[in-house]
């Protein structure tokens, strides 16, 4: 009961902050409402028990990224005015209409679908602890992501230096 | 006999076209006359070697027979009795026009070494010459009819080359162009003939040797065969011929396809009189005779038509030619007269015991005797005119009048030759044209004195151009400028040659004629019916008289109150009765406006228009897909997305 | 005790909030935002997934563990390659970014 209570906040939430997101003028906003969207994403891993993923999604993205955001849009702020021209109003339609369409289609899908067991079961009585899931990051066996580990790994070394080459000064 | 080298006498006449065409440039004018004419004294040659072989050869119950040295297949159609082929047919009516045309052209050849010395375009002149003498030749020579359509349209064109031989000037152009198309225009009848004639006969040879099988009902040998045209539908096959006929009339000038005839003239005068004299205007003559056969037994009603085309042809020109101020005018629609005298004589044969009886078709060979005799006199008449254009720089009976003080030799052979087109005794022309008469009699004796009346007529006109340019009123002042002069030697002497066969072809070989030439095969001796001959003799010397008297002095006080009483006629008959004005009403407002304007706005504007509008269609479409590559990542994305969608769509419908 | 379609809903209306947002901005950055909302909204996805069909399985965990990482990364270079272009053209519409056509 609870759950689904507090699952509907943190979904109204997201949705909102989303839809404003993307809606308005002024980006500062819109990396602050994005903000908020990552934080209710956080929510809504804890509630079904990721505790960790819930941490790594705050500290990463939230702490992270967002952080990232400000900064570049700090960096990049337009001299004079925000808005040269409005977009065109008939590019809103079509992607509006192109959205809701997917939408749509979507949902039909997901609605028709018969699912098995319609509810999510409980968290586990035990949430899992750090150290299996570190057991399990650094295992080379079945169910081991020792490979998937080392290659995100090199893949950060690669982006830093890939970020730092991209955007130095000249 | 072995006829085997007659292919020589097709070949090396095309053979003079392409050396003298295509090497022309290089060689001097001299050389390059000789040339055409050494070729063409060797064609005339073996032309007289293979006649006289033809005439002397053994007969077969006294019938020349027709030979056919050669006879290759060149196009066969899917029936396996229809095929064009390419050969070589000896034949009475066939020889006897070798003997003509390689005897025309050769003084022509002689002749033209003299005219056109100096002239720009010379060589080109010889290798048109050589290339007309050969399709002349191969077209009396042909073995079917398609093979004379193919050398019938050749004749055509070197006959539009060759009136065009003055290119630069307009009215040479106009006529060249308007001799190619009004005779092309009758052709189209000939070719409809053609393929009538031969999908009902199932065959296009000349060999009508099988006609009595076909009459029996015997099953013919080849194709569906003349029954179906007989028993079927009766009107068939002499529907065919006169297409046929039409195809002729516009090459041998009959009313009202005449009108290219007299703009001819604007050629160089030896080619007016080889080819618009001599040779190709007797081809529908010609090609008359040569289906004589079946006209004679399928179609003598037909034949009669003709005999009044013809008449009333002869009528037209005759009265036109009496009112011509230009010499070769008056010349040009004489010959127009006499070609239709020949289609008269044609077509007055009688059918009955069909062609095995040589007295009911006295004029098949009357007609062919005039071919003969007026080619070579009306050659002469055109090369005098010639000589005389040549010394007074003009073609106008103005600058003319007492020339008999300058040329004596171009005076003498005139006269002769218009005695001999007026039928006068002893001249060729009197025993040809008598026969015709003769044959107009038996027929009907209306035509008969509608065509001594023509003949009267004809005396009278020649006589008037005669004493107009040699004796009458002189034109003293243009004649103390320029002073007329004899022509060389070379100009002269065809003019003697083709004079002395005018003068002995008559009466050297009295009734000879029809020993050789004529409707079956078999001798035909001539006699002189007494009546006709001196009726028309007598005819004759009364128009000349009356033409002496009016004309023959040095002013004409009755010819200018004539004119004066019948002003309206006079000039009628000198604008030719203005058929021309008639035939320019016709094409360009009625033809051109109506019909071919709306034809040509059709195919411009639909037509045309259907392409250009695809090719719009096409440029516009390019110009709309192009924006799908603008290089904008939302719309890729938005492409996507919408890709995207329509598979989910497809997967889950 | 939650309800699968209630999570599957929340992250398809998510991901084509992102759609919209991608489509209709004129910054750049904007741009990027909306990527990241419609990665989310991937994540959320695979986290509900592993919940419902396998509860001791961590598969869809790790999934949503790693495509945070790489993510970050992305977004690392991402905003390198804007802030580039930012100092070449001094804007950041993405209209001035239709030189990949030809």
């Amino acid at each position: 009961m609870a759950t689904t209570i507090i699952f509907y906040i943190l979904a109204a939430i997201i949705l909102i902050c989303a839809f404003l997101a993307v809606t308005t003028k002024r980006i500062m906003r819109a990396a602050t409402y994005l903000l908020f969207v990552l934080f209710g994403t956080a929510g809504l891993y804890f509630l079904m028990g990721f505790t960790f993923l819930g941490s790594v999604q705050v500290m990463v993205y939230a702490g992270g990224v967002v952080v990232l955001y400000i900064f570049a849009l700090m960096l990049t702020e337009r001299q004079g005015s925000n808005e040269k021209s409005p977009i065109s109003l008939a590019k809103k339609i079509v992607a509006l209409m192109a959205s809701l369409g997917g939408a749509a289609i979507i949902l039909f899908v997901i609605l028709t679908h018969k699912f098995l067991d319609a509810a999510l079961t409980a968290p586990n009585e035990q949430l899992i602890s750090v150290k299996l899931l570190g057991q399990q990051i650094l295992s080379s066996g079945k169910y081991g992501y020792l490979l998937p580990f080392e290659a995100v790994s090199v893949l950060l070394l690669a982006c830093i230096i890939a970020g730092l080459i991209i955007a130095r000064k000249r | 006999m072995d006829y085997t080298y007659t292919y020589l006498i097709l070949l090396l006449p095309f053979l003079s076209f392409l050396f003298l065409g295509l090497a022309g440039k290089w060689l001097s004018h001299r050389t390059a006359g000789l040339i055409g004419t050494l070729i063409l004294g060797t064609v005339a040659a073996l032309s007289y070697y293979t006649a006289f072989e033809y005439f002397t050869a053994d007969r077969v119950n006294g019938v020349l027979q027709t030979l056919v040295p050669y006879n290759f297949t060149w196009l066969p159609f899917y029936n396996e009795g229809l095929h064009f082929d390419i050969g070589i047919m000896l034949d009475p009516i066939s020889v006897m026009m070798l003997i003509v045309i390689s005897t025309v052209s050769l003084m022509v050849h002689i002749y033209s070494f003299g005219y056109m010395h100096g002239e720009r375009g010379f060589q080109r002149y010889y290798a048109f010459l050589g290339l007309f003498t050969m399709s002349m030749l191969g077209l009396v020579l042909a073995t079917n009819i398609f093979q004379m359509y193919l050398f019938w349209e050749l004749v055509g064109v070197c006959s539009y080359l060759l009136i065009g031989f003055y290119y630069t000037q307009a009215p040479a152009v106009a006529a060249s162009k308007k001799a190619f198309i009004v005779t092309r225009f009758a052709d189209l009848g000939f070719l409809i003939g053609i393929l009538i004639y031969g999908y009902y006969t199932g065959s296009f040879s000349f060999d009508f040797t099988n006609t009595a099988v076909y009459l029996n009902g015997a099953a013919p040998s080849v194709g569906a065969g003349f029954s179906k045209a007989i028993a079927g539908a009766g009107f068939i096959l002499p529907t065919a011929l006169f297409l046929m006929f039409i195809g002729g009339a516009g090459k041998s000038a009959m009313f009202p396809l005449h009108i290219w005839l007299p703009d001819a003239m604007e050629g160089p005068t030896p080619v007016s009189a080889l080819i618009h004299a001599a040779t190709m205007v007797v081809a529908g003559v010609f090609q008359v005779a040569r289906m004589f056969p079946l006209w004679i037994q399928y179609a003598p009603d037909t034949l009669h038509i003709i005999a009044w085309i013809g008449a009333f042809t002869a009528f037209y020109a005759a009265a036109v030619a009496c009112a011509q101020s230009d010499i070769k005018r008056v010349l040009a629609f004489s010959t127009i007269s006499q070609i239709a005298f020949m289609m008269v004589a044609l077509g007055v044969c009688l059918p009955e015991g069909s062609f095995t009886d040589n007295h009911a078709s006295l004029g098949y060979m009357a007609s062919m005797y005039h071919l003969f005799t007026h080619a070579m006199f009306k050659a002469t008449l055109f090369l005098c005119a010639g000589c005389i254009i040549h010394a007074v720089h003009s073609n106008e009976m103005a600058f003319m009048g007492g020339m008999h003080k300058y040329m004596p030799i171009t005076h003498i052979t005139f006269l002769i030759a218009c005695l001999a087109i007026s039928g006068i005794p002893p001249f060729s022309g009197f025993y040809s044209k008598d026969e015709i008469l003769v044959a107009a009699f038996q027929y009907s004796t209306a035509l008969g004195w509608i065509m001594t009346g023509i003949a009267a007529m004809t005396a009278f006109y020649m006589f008037r151009l005669y004493f107009g340019i040699f004796w009458g009123t002189e034109n003293k002042a243009y004649h103390e400028e320029h002073k007329p002069h004899e022509s060389p030697a070379v100009m002269t002497i065809p003019l003697i040659f083709l004079t002395l066969i005018t003068l002995t072809v008559g009466w050297i070989l009295p009734g000879t004629f029809g020993n050789y030439v004529s409707a079956t095969g078999k001798a035909y001796h001539i006699d002189i019916e007494m009546s006709v001959a001196i009726t028309s003799v007598i005819i004759a010397i009364i128009s000349i008289a009356l033409a002496a008297w009016i004309y023959a002095r040095s002013s004409q006080p009755i010819a200018d109150r004539l004119q004066a009483a019948m002003p309206r006629l006079h000039k009628w008959a000198y604008h030719r009765f203005y058929i021309d004005e008639i035939y320019q009403f016709v094409t360009h407002r009625i033809i051109f406006a109506h019909i071919s304007r709306p034809i040509a706005w059709f195919d411009r504007h639909v037509v045309d228009g259907f392409f250009n509008f695809l090719a719009w269609g096409t440029n516009a479409t390019s110009y709309q897909i192009r924006t799908l590559q603008s290089g904008r990542v939302q719309q890729y994305a938005f492409v996507f997305l919408l890709g995207t969608l329509i598979l989910i769509l497809m997967l889950i419908l | 005790m939650i309800n699968i379609y209630g999570f599957l809903i929340l992250s398809a209306l998510m991901l084509f909030i992102g759609i919209y947002g991608f489509l209709t901005r004129r910054n750049t950055l904007a741009i990027l935002i909306s990527i990241e909302l419609m990665l989310n909204a991937a994540d959320i996805n695979f986290a509900a997934f592993n919940r419902l069909l396998f509860p001791s399985g961590q598969e869809g965990y790790f999934f949503t563990l790693f495509s945070v990482a790489i993510s970050a990364a992305e977004t690392a270079v991402a905003i390198a390659v804007m802030i580039n272009i930012y100092r070449s053209l001094k804007n950041n519409f993405v209209d001035n970014l239709d030189k990949l056509k030809w």
